[in-house]
This record gives structure tokens, sequence and C-alpha cells, in this order.
């Protein structure tokens, strides 16, 4: 059973109008009112697929947690995971699978996709992924770009992902709110929309910010970028406190009039307020430190680094800090910022003990994350650093759960979580393996042996090669 | 045939200059690995190879080692030949964007209309990192091209060995590059329309150049300039590959009917997201296709068809499939073929993909790609299965030299690795 908890509202919103709803039946979400303002105002209408129990016998699994069971069983039942062990109870109407030599995982969570906001095929139609009109657009949010039928997500559940945060592009210092879904694509974006996430915001350190507002009226520096975090952060402190005032007004019985909503200051005062998380591309460890002194500066909490090319340079700063990062298993040279890219990167990360996450910021990268954590996790283990194997799923798993805010609901096989569950064909550190059989919610979403049961977008319907092995 | 001696002639002799300023005496065993030869020997479980003089001696069954060689222990591990990179911007990029100049992309220039007469071989610069970040991976040479041009062609390409060398270019104008899916069409006339109605006008042009004296003093009003027109007699020929990048099904049957008409023509295709739907059309045709097998989506509307099963449906057609297409990351080549592997193709046509089937159609199969006597010693000694993404190169040899397994990625690793903290950083020296 997972709650809805919907306490993304305004950040304005002061603690006692925060609703905690409780249900058992995974309803719609409700939108929130506070001070005058629906803080929800496109609910989630995601719903669990009706499913039989599962128990998988006889397998080896990664709990994402950093526990390995040989021979381990689970029951998947009411759409979250009942037991998990050596031994399960038996329940009479549950559908049995044998895992005999494969191996059982969390489903993976990426916390870094652009699907649906830049979808397959990559027209300029749908195109919707980065406003880039100005440097501070946090008043977008990507799920009002997001297009359901990108083919992308199918690839996706078949490489194992059950959760994935979709974000706004990067040319935009504050680019606007991520949204976190998950990977049951239907008609509607608020079908996908994982129940109780809270929103993260996108922004963007170097390079990109300045190559495209450079000639357009700035940033077109570095310094600049960093005036133009700290100049709307002051903004952002000023319509916080307008709108305490106004709270306090109203709690004190006196009459006043509500100042005027300002979208672009209502998701920065949800940062300051720590609603809404923080999610920065940075590439180089200078700019991280440095975005780290702001973060203190103005009292908020970065949450996740992306990219963060060169987070081994500061492995002890990322832990101090507890700041993750979301890297890539070997990208590196594509500007000068990935330069210093190095393939030990996650485990160095790791080893300093700081929270490394492996993300694609790919619709290919994506279908295969499973590969690009037993990379790293090689590579790592090639340069003396001995990392596990279930503690090198955390990569996938847990800590990205952790970044997203979604922990408390998945991310782990623990007892009462959702049944976001993969079976494996075999170890899923070999290029080998394949995502056999995926669990959403305790319902199977994917089946690589039966061919007619492939989920198959809009788009791909009535073209060529519809239905066919991707 | 005579066409293929002629080539490699000249790619002998490109390669003894290449290798001319190194020390290439020493006689090397490598002992016991498990030799995947990619040649009619097969793969030997406990083999072991005899190098001398740059070259492979011998690729013998057992572990007995004639005495006078240095032995390198293979046992347990896995032995391949050098892996060539097929489709790369080697030496010709850096860093990709906002940095400079990159060799890899041209401008608008009068010595070519067209973009045939463009040649990577004045611009392959050996000090690249990307080099010694590649080979420690296990790949010791590498077909270079432009990756846009914004003309019709994309210019002429060469391949390179990945030995450290002032010299690497070892077989210039190893082929042509044109472009005739989506983006080469957007780019010339906006419409297949317009693409094609060209490419078969210059053929024309070339057809007649041939038994014409194209030089300065003589009017040529051809579409190509007179360096393209020369550029594209050897490919009419067949002398030189064409590779022709190519993702729509009814694109790549405009080409087998080019092919129908200029017959001595040796297409490549390139790219290939639908190749499968004309495999048989293609092996009947003996075109080779070079893929990146992990590409299963629509980019646009000419790629509909792109699944994981390409390589694997391609190669039971009897297509000689090539796998490997990128320039900072062509080592992932291996993890790429080895999805092509999880997704049917058998792992011995993987390890050729990434060799042999290389070196035919650059015309350099005499030299590279397997482990034969005679060829180029270029070996790569692996932890293990080499398309595991967990196994990596060990010993890496080219043109018979060991290389140093370190680059500027494993110095940046060392230095943070083993960070002294009472000095800053740019102290420690790996």
């Amino acid at each position: 059973m997972f709650k809805p908890n919907i306490k993304f509202g305004l950040a304005l919103a002061v603690s006692a109008a925060l609703l905690s709803a409780c249900s058992s039946d995974h309803e719609e979400q409700k939108s929130t009112i506070v001070a005058g303002i629906d803080t929800n105002p496109f609910p989630s209408t995601y719903k669990v697929i009706d499913s039989a129990p599962f128990i998988i016998t006889n397998v080896t699994i990664l709990d994402g947690i950093g526990g390995k069971i040989e021979d381990g069983e689970i029951l998947i039942q009411d759409g979250v995971i009942k037991e998990v062990g050596s031994s399960v109870s038996s329940v009479s109407d549950a559908i049995e699978i044998d895992g005999e030599g494969k191996w059982l995982t969390p489903g993976i969570i990426d916390n870094h996709s652009h699907l649906g906001v830049y979808p397959s095929p990559s027209t300029h139609s749908h195109s919707d992924g980065n406003e880039m009109t100005g440097p501070v657009t946090a008043e977008v949010w990507a799920e009002h770009s997001i297009w359901p039928q990108d083919p992308g997500f199918q690839r996706a559940l078949a490489g194992g992902v059950t959760s994935l945060q979709i974000l706004p592009g990067s040319a935009n210092l504050f680019g606007g709110r991520s949204v976190t879904v998950k990977n049951v694509p239907n008609r509607t974006m608020q079908d996908m929309k994982f129940p109780g996430a809270p929103y993260g915001i996108k922004m963007a350190c170097g390079e990109n910010p300045k190559r495209v507002y450079g000639q357009k009226g700035g940033p077109m520096t570095r310094m600049a970028n960093v005036a133009g975090y700290r100049s709307a952060w002051i903004d952002a402190q000023g319509y916080q406190k307008d709108w305490a005032d106004y709270q306090a007004d109203l709690d004190a019985g006196v009459s006043a009039t509500p100042p005027k909503r300002d979208l672009n200051l209502e998701t920065l005062a949800g940062v300051l307020n720590g609603e809404i998380l923080v999610h920065m591309h940075c590439y180089r460890a200078d700019e991280m430190t440095v975005m780290m002194d702001v973060m203190k500066e103005f009292d908020y909490k970065i949450g996740t680094f992306h990219h963060a090319v060169e987070a081994y340079k500061i492995g002890d700063k990322l832990a101090e800090n507890g700041v993750c990062s979301a890297m890539w298993a070997d990208w590196w040279g594509f500007k000068m910022e990935a330069y210093d890219g190095i393939k030990e990167n996650v485990a160095m990360v790791h080893a300093a003990k700081a929270c490394a996450i492996v993300h694609s910021d790919s619709d290919l990268g994506i279908q295969r994350l499973n590969q690009e954590a037993a990379k790293a996790w090689a590579d790592g283990k090639r340069a003396g650093i001995d990392i596990s194997q279930a503690d090198a799923w955390t990569w996938l798993s847990a800590n990205p759960a952790k970044s997203l805010g979604i922990f408390d609901k998945t991310g782990s096989l623990e007892e009462g979580k959702n049944a976001d569950v993969v079976l494996w064909s075999t170890d899923p550190f070999s290029t080998y393996a394949q995502a056999e059989k995926v669990f959403i919610d305790g319902a199977m979403v994917y089946d690589r042996s039966k061919p007619e049961s492939w989920p198959v977008s809009d788009f791909e319907l009535g073209q060529v090669a519809e239905g066919d092995a991707k | 045939m005579s066409l293929f001696k002629k080539v490699s002639i000249v790619s002998c002799m490109a390669l003894g200059l290449g290798m001319s300023a190194s020390s290439f005496a020493e006689k090397i065993a490598i002992v016991g690995g498990k030799v995947h030869t990619v040649s009619a020997a097969g793969v030997i479980e406990e083999g072991t190879v005899l190098i001398n003089e740059g070259r492979i001696q011998q690729v013998i069954e057992g572990t007995d080692v004639p005495s006078g060689y240095r032995e390198i222990d293979a046992r347990g591990k896995v032995v391949t030949p050098g892996f060539i990179g097929a489709y790369t911007s080697l030496g010709l990029e850096e860093v990709s964007m906002s940095a400079g100049v990159v060799d890899a992309r041209t401008n608008e220039h009068p010595v070519s209309s067209v973009g045939a007469a463009l040649d990577v071989q004045y611009a392959v610069n050996n000090d690249s990192t990307l080099i010694p970040i590649t080979r420690i991976e296990g790949f010791t040479s590498a077909a270079t091209a432009l990756s846009h041009t914004g003309q019709l062609f994309q210019g002429q390409g060469a391949v390179i060995s990945l030995a450290t060398s002032f010299d690497s270019v070892m077989k210039p104008k190893a082929f042509m590059q044109i472009d005739v899916s989506n983006s080469g069409a957007e780019d010339n006339g906006g419409s297949r329309a317009a693409m094609w109605v060209a490419i078969h006008t210059i053929f024309e042009e070339v057809t007649f150049a041939q038994s014409y004296s194209l030089n300065p003093s003589e009017d040529w009003e051809g579409i190509s300039s007179m360096a393209d027109a020369k550029a594209l007699i050897p490919v009419l020929k067949g002398e030189v590959p064409l590779l022709m990048k190519a993702d729509r099904a009814a694109d790549i049957a405009q080409i087998l009917k080019l092919k129908q008409q200029y017959s001595d023509l040796n297409i490549v295709l390139v790219h290939g997201l639908e190749a499968w739907r004309l495999a048989d059309e293609l092996a009947a045709q003996k075109i080779p296709v070079i893929v990146n097998p992990e590409y299963n989506l629509p980019g646009g509307f000419d790629q509909l068809g792109a699944t994981l099963e390409n390589a694997a449906r391609l190669h039971k057609a009897g297509v000689k499939v090539v796998i490997g297409m990128d320039t900072h990351n062509i080592r992932l080549a291996t993890q790429h073929t080895g999805n092509a592997v999880a997704n049917g193709l058998p792992h011995s046509a993987g390890i050729a993909a990434l060799s042999i089937n290389i070196a035919e159609i650059f015309g350099l199969d005499n030299e590279i790609g397997s482990l034969e006597p005679g060829k180029v010693a270029d070996v790569v000694i692996w932890s293990g299965d080499p398309l595991e993404v967990t196994q990596t190169a060990v010993n890496v040899i080219i043109q018979g030299e060991e290389v140093e397994m370190t680059s500027r990625q494993t110095k940046l690793r060392d230095r943070y690795l083993k960070r002294d903290e009472s000095v800053p950083v740019s102290y420690t020296r790996p």
C-alpha cells in the first residue's frame, strides 16, 4: 500500500495546511488548496493495474540497499512487496515463477530522462524539452511538455526501468520543474505521474547557459551564471516573505490582500522551503563547489548534481554536504566541461561515502542502465575500489529513489514498498542479461517471453515493424 | 582481383612508413590464452601467438614456446586481433563543441562543390588524447572520417593506426562517404527528389571525366568541382569503397538500383536501421553493413523499422556485419556488439564484426583483422570475453610493440585516487 502524500504544496504553504492523505485503494490524488492557491493542479490519475499475487522462488536477489540473498524468494501481492527472504508464505492464488539461474532486483530508477519532452521521432514539432527564451524559467513544468506516446517509454521498460524523472533541458540557469513518473505510459501524463512524488527543479551550471544566452543578453560567462542564481534567490526570498506576511495577517485575523502570484517565484520559493528538490546539471568540480557555497548562502539544499563528470575530484566535499551525484559510466569529451571524465568516477564517489547514482540522459542509455552500473563497478574494482554488486545496485535503486524523494515508496525490495521489480535472465552485470519480466506495483507490465503482450505506443501502431523485437 | 592486389600494395607501403619510427624486433609469445584467430583456424581454446619483426609469425595450439621469445602469460585470458574502429573521427576531433577547430567538420571551400575532394589524411592529429584512451581498450586501428560537411559527400576517409607515431595514416583515401538518409536529403535540396538527381548527375559527370584530362587548363563545368571528379573516379571503378549512409528501406532500395546501374561500385551501407528488411538483397549484392546494433528507436520517419535484432537478421541472411560507430567512445563498440549477441548475433560473428570484416571492407585484410601468420602483430589480451561489459583489455600490442596501458584518463584517476591532502593537487604527478 502506498500513501499518496501531498506535501509538495506551494512553498509558502504553512505546515498546517499540508494534507497527508492515506488511502488503501490508490485513489486519485486530490487538489490541495493552500492560502487560496491550488498546490496540485495537475493531480496524478495513475492507477495500479490489478494483478494476481506472484511468488518468485529460487532466485538470486539484490535488494537495492546493499543486501544479497542467494536462493531467495519474494511474494508480491496487492501491488506491494509482501515478503522477501529465503522463504516466503504460500498464497493460494499466487502465480509461481521459478527463478532458477535468474536474478531479481528492484526496478531501475532513472533520475535523468527527457523521454516524452524530447521524444522519438525527434521532430521539431515534438522538441518541447527546453524553454530557451530566457535564462530563468522556473515557471515552466516539464509535465506540460510530455508526449506520452513516445516509444522510448516502452523501450526503457524492456530494460527494466520502472520509474523515471523527466527533466527540462539544461540551457537555462533555472530550467523549470521536473516530474517523476511510473513507467506505465497511458493516455496522459497524469496517468503516469508518480503519486506523491515531490517536484524537482532543473538548474544548470557552466557551458550551456553561457553558450545559449551569450549573444542573447547573457549570461555569457560563468560569473554571470552565478550572479543569475543569486539574484533569483534574492527575488524568491522577497516573494517568500510577502506570502508569509500575508499568511501571518490571515492567521491574526487581519484582512489582507494576497500578493500577486508569480509562477517563476512560486517554484523558487518552493525550493527555499525545501519542498521542491534541486537537480543541478553541473560537470566541473570547481563549479559544483561554488554551487554548494551558493546553497549555503541562501539556505537551500542541492539534492543532486547531474552528470557530475568531475565528482571524483571532490568526493569528500560532496559527502560532507550530502549532495548526490548522478553520473554516466564513461561519457566524456563532447565539450570542454566533459573533458576530464574518467571511468572510475562513480566508484570513486561511492568510495568517498558520497551518494552515487548512475543515470542515463539518453533514450538509448536508459535501456541498459544495468550495464552502465556494471561497467562502473568493474572499473572501480580494477582501480582497487572493492564494492559488492549488491552495493553497486544502490546506484540504480535506493540512491536515485532518495534523490527523487520517493524512497519511502520504491527503490528497494523491502516489505510494504511498491512492488517495482525486475527478473533478469542472469546476473544483470553481464552484457547478455535481459530483463525477462518487469513488475510495476505488482503487475507484470513486461514479459519478454510473450511478444504479443508487449506494449506498443499509438505512434508505432500501423507503422513499419509494429510490435517487433525492440 | 587485381584491384585488391593494388590496394594492398599501397597499404603495405603506407604501413611501412608508419612503422619505420618504431623498433619491432622483439620476439613475443602470448602464451596459453583462448585465441580467437578470426580465421579458418577458428577459436583455439589454449593457444600461443608468436610475434616476430612486428608481424604474427604463428599461432599454435598449446603452450610450448620456442626459445628466444619474451613470454606474456595469457592463461585464463582471451586473445583477439586488435579491434578496428569501423566508423570514427579519431584524430580529427578532440573536444566536440565550443572548443576550437574540429577537423571532422568542414565549411564550404571553393576546392569542393560537392564534398568528394575533401580528404582527412591531412587532418589526423597523432597526439590526440583519444588515441591512447581508445587503444588501451583493445582497439589498435580505426577508420576515420568527416562527420559533417553539409555537402552531398562527406569526403575521403583514412584508416589510421593507434600506435604512437608521427604518421599514423595506414591507408589514405581508404573510402568515400555519402549520406542519402533524411539528413543527407535535408542538406541537399531538402528532398530525395533533388539529392538523387544530383547523385546520378555527378556519376554521369565522373563517367565522362574518366576519359577526359582533368587539369586546370581544361574547361570543366560539372556540378562537382574538378577535384571532386578526380576523387570520384576510383570510386566509380570500385577501387575505393563508397560508404553510403541510409536507414529507410526505400533508400536502401535506391542504393541497390544504383549498384545495378554502376556495377563496379564497391558499396558499404552505413547506419542501415531498416537494412534487415532488405537483408537478402544486400547479401546477394555483397553489400556489407556498418551498424550500431543498439539503435532501436525511430529517431525520424526514415527509421521506423529500427530493431535490436538488425545485426542478427543481417548476419543470418549472409550479410557481412560491421559494428562500431562513435568517436570518443568507439571503445564501447565491444559493448554494442555484446548487445547484438544478446539479441541473436552469434558470438563469433560479433568478434568478426569488430575485426576481420572491417579490414575486408577497407581492403586491409592482408594486413590486419585476424591472427594469421604474416599479418601485422596487432594483438589484444583480454581479462575475459571482450564483449562482456565487466571485462577489459589487459595487454595491447600494436605492430609488435606492447603499448603502455596509460592515458590522460588513467592519470587523472591516479592523481585523485592517491591525492596527498597536504599539498595542492597539481603537485601530484601519477
